[in-house]
């Protein structure tokens, strides 16, 4: 056990010291205060603090961070936090140090919904108002931890669970898993032969699976939108019984990009229609967020070594058109296009 | 209080009355009815401030378990068989973390073949895995286990495994002292944790420990099974003072004082096992049993002491650690390491699969490792003809088929239905 309190509560939470005043550059600061993020404010938690040793533009660190301090600020720091082993527990915490600086548990690599919802079943009966999180990659959550995560969502046990989707198994060195999407290259789906990288055809989109559950909230959200991911947790936070947020982060490692284009690729994967985001509750989807302009998937492929074969010698393999047509098709049934006000 | 009743609603009861505030329930038989118990008493308010999960598996059983104990609550679940290997991982996860939760195992074989009678091989599956494990002979030993094994997960931040073999304990109806809830409370204090998830003062619990200290860790583990070597007697002693009957213990010897042939068997199994030393001492044979109650920790010093005098050591045991023989018996032989005329150690697996052991068959047993000892492992009542039949026939067809179909039709061969 390590214990966060051998740092000044303030030194660990490095409270945010505004140099550049009346500049755009810390979050906001210009727009009113019930629009500014909770990154923005000098109360931020902090919860997943720096030191922690995840690769240069890690999708997964931002996210966690940022859904993690809308949670905290949401519960006012009365939180606890399970994690699925993954690229997240391990650079988050190697003894004797931690990022954390909320209670945190890591237990096994499958099971993190169901320690979950233990611990949200000592705090009911311990009559604590201490609300609980769940947290994983694509692989703890959507292969391995499956069966336990479709069993809190059964249960409708008070657990918001939030899935960092990188589409892989990054941690033990870029691996296909049930998110990887088609034709991308992984070290067990590699590119070589005649049908190079992950077949077609395959695959779980999970927060459709979680919407199956009639659960009371389920979300998808994206890095690139760091305002509305926050103002999904805030809002998973206000309700009670099984929650679900997925949360598309890129992998600068794992999908062979660039550390400085994981905010645009995460962009480019909302704006191709190739990651939708939406809103649904108790069964029904409520809101989707609407492309501006749709941009090529090919945008999107191009800058991924993952993808690389795809453009081998200069031309397309026909398997882009495969993926645009994924990407059109979620565009029309989740009506991605159009104006924001019609969502 | 006395009551006629069956083992598994005795024990339900017993864990009631240890007030614990998080039960995770899984169905498998020969389990069911403990968590039904349970789960009962919970519905109907008996059960006061307890949460009673119903979870889609073994390993989501435990894993909320691990969850409510690292949280500060008291937690408890059941399992037996493919069960306990289904949660296998978490089995493993809770020791290394600490976690006091108290499991019942109602004892059961392991497919396949698919059979849901008893033995110990669940148990002996997770031997290692760092729970300590009590084996419970009669239906009142597992009430007394039950309450005991809160008290000492709790003072040693362990679980606690308490084996009772299924059916033969879990579904037989007898006689059994249950405790009041004055005399449990005085025995068993809430729980206070020694590590807890708490927003107040937030610690990182199950980080990752490199080659640098995980030796270290696992040491201090064996360190503290090795405290409950210690804490079981004393507790027991303790129970046995409010209870007013003998409780617990690590082992139980019977008759072997002077015993030249001294058995050792864990289990329900020890109450045949004594009726036949009672016959045998009638005889004039020199005969004792040791009944084990702690297979973890492994009480080595006492059993030392007490198999030491005795010609003839006889392990009974219901498993089979396939390729090697007895496990129980390995560890018999491990205690008794570098003993200067040391015991002849004879090994006997007995009661696979829920096969009744027979007092006869004991005898003959007993005797023959006097009389006429055999190396290895001794297979109890092993029909020889099916499986010398069975050898042959797998040497001469290469296309053979399933072991268990060939045996059950063969028995079926020699024991045809009468006709019409």
């Amino acid at each position: 056990m390590t214990q966060a309190k051998t740092l000044q509560p303030d030194e660990a939470r490095q409270k945010l010291k505004f140099y550049q005043k009346g500049t755009f550059t810390v979050g906001n600061r210009l727009v009113s205060e019930d629009e500014r993020s909770v990154q923005a404010s000098e109360d931020r938690s902090n919860a997943l603090t720096s030191g922690h040793r995840a690769c240069q533009g890690c999708g997964e660190a931002l996210g966690a961070r940022y859904a993690i301090d809308a949670a905290m600020r949401a519960t006012d720091s009365d939180l606890i936090a399970v994690n699925a082993t993954g690229c997240l527990e391990v650079f988050t915490t190697p003894y004797p140090e931690t990022s954390w600086q909320l209670p945190w548990l890591h237990s096994l690599f499958g099971n993190a919904a169901a320690v979950a919802t233990g611990v949200a079943a000592a705090m009911r009966v311990k009559k604590k108002k201490t609300r609980v999180i769940a947290q994983g990659g694509d692989g703890g959550t959507t292969d391995i931890g499956f069966q336990c995560l479709s069993g809190m969502f059964e249960r409708n046990d008070d657990v918001l669970y939030i899935c960092y989707d990188n589409e892989g198994y990054m941690n033990t060195g870029v691996q296909r898993s049930s998110a990887t999407p088609p034709a991308a290259r992984t070290a067990t789906t590699p590119a070589v032969g005649p049908a190079p990288g992950n077949v077609f055809g395959t695959g779980k989109f999970l927060p459709k699976i979680a919407v199956a559950h009639n659960i009371p909230y389920v979300a998808t959200a994206t890095v690139a939108d760091l305002h509305d991911l926050e103002r999904k947790v805030l809002k998973a936070m206000s309700i009670h019984g099984a929650r679900y947020i997925q949360i598309n982060v890129p992998c600068p490692l794992g999908w062979g990009a660039a550390s400085c284009d994981t905010i645009k690729l995460a962009r480019l994967a909302v704006e191709s229609g190739l990651y939708p985001i939406f809103e649904a509750e108790h069964g029904r989807v409520t809101s989707a967020r609407k492309i501006r302009k749709q941009v090529p998937v090919r945008d999107y492929l191009k800058l991924q070594k993952r993808f690389a074969h795809l453009f081998r010698d200069g031309v397309d393999d026909p398997r882009v058109a495969r993926l645009q047509a994924i990407c059109d098709a979620h565009i029309a049934e989740y009506g991605l296009l159009g104006d924001e006000d019609e969502a | 209080m006395l009551k006629q009743i069956e083992g598994s609603q005795a024990m339900a009861q017993a864990i009631a009355l240890c007030r614990p505030e998080v039960i995770c329930a899984y169905p498998i038989t020969p389990q069911t009815h403990i968590v039904e118990g349970v789960g009962a008493l919970v519905k109907a308010g008996e059960l006061q401030d307890c949460e009673f999960i119903n979870v889609e598996s073994e390993f989501a059983a435990l894993s909320v378990a691990i969850g409510a104990s690292a949280a500060g609550a008291r937690a408890y679940t059941a399992t037996a068989s493919q069960g306990l290997l289904f949660m296998a991982e978490a089995v493993y996860n809770a020791a290394g973390l600490g976690l006091p939760i108290v499991m019942t195992l109602g004892n059961r074989a392991i497919g396949a073949p698919i059979n849901i009678w008893n033995d110990h091989s669940d148990a002996m599956a997770m031997r290692d895995a760092g729970w300590i494990q009590l084996f419970a002979e009669t239906n009142q030993e597992a009430v007394d286990l039950h309450i005991l094994a809160f008290r000492l997960a709790e003072e040693l931040s362990m679980p606690v495994m308490v084996c009772v073999d299924g059916f033969i304990l879990t579904h037989a109806v007898e006689r059994v002292d249950i405790p009041d809830q004055a005399q449990v409370d005085s025995f068993l204090p809430p729980y206070d944790p020694v590590q807890v998830l708490d927003p107040d003062h937030p610690a990182s619990i199950g980080a990752m420990v490199g080659p640098e200290a995980f030796t270290e860790v696992r040491f201090l583990a064996h360190y503290k099974q090795q405290q409950a070597l210690r804490l079981i007697p004393a507790f027991s002693g303790e129970l046995a003072k409010i209870f007013g009957r003998a409780c617990g213990g690590l082992l139980r010897p019977y008759r072997t004082e002077d015993a030249e042939t001294i058995v050792v068997a864990m289990g329900s199994v020890c109450g045949t096992i004594k009726d036949v030393v009672d016959e045998m001492r009638d005889e004039g044979v020199g005969i004792g049993v040791v009944s084990l109650v702690s297979y973890r920790p492994f009480p080595v010093e006492e059993l030392r002491r007490i198999l030491a005098p005795a010609k003839n050591v006889v392990v009974v045991e219901k498993s089979i650690a396939v390729g090697v023989g007895g496990p129980l018996a390995d560890n018999i032989d491990g205690a008794l390491r570098n003993l200067d005329g040391r015991p002849r150690l004879h090994s006997a697996i007995a009661g696979l699969g829920g096969r009744p052991i027979t007092r006869a068959s004991l005898r003959r047993l007993f005797r023959m490792a006097v009389e006429n000892p055999w190396q290895g492992a001794h297979f109890l009542d092993l029909n020889e003809q099916a499986v010398g039949r069975e050898i042959h026939r797998v040497r001469k067809i290469r296309r053979s088929g399933s072991t268990a179909e060939n045996i059950l039709r063969q028995l079926a061969a020699a024991n045809p239905l009468p006709p019409g």
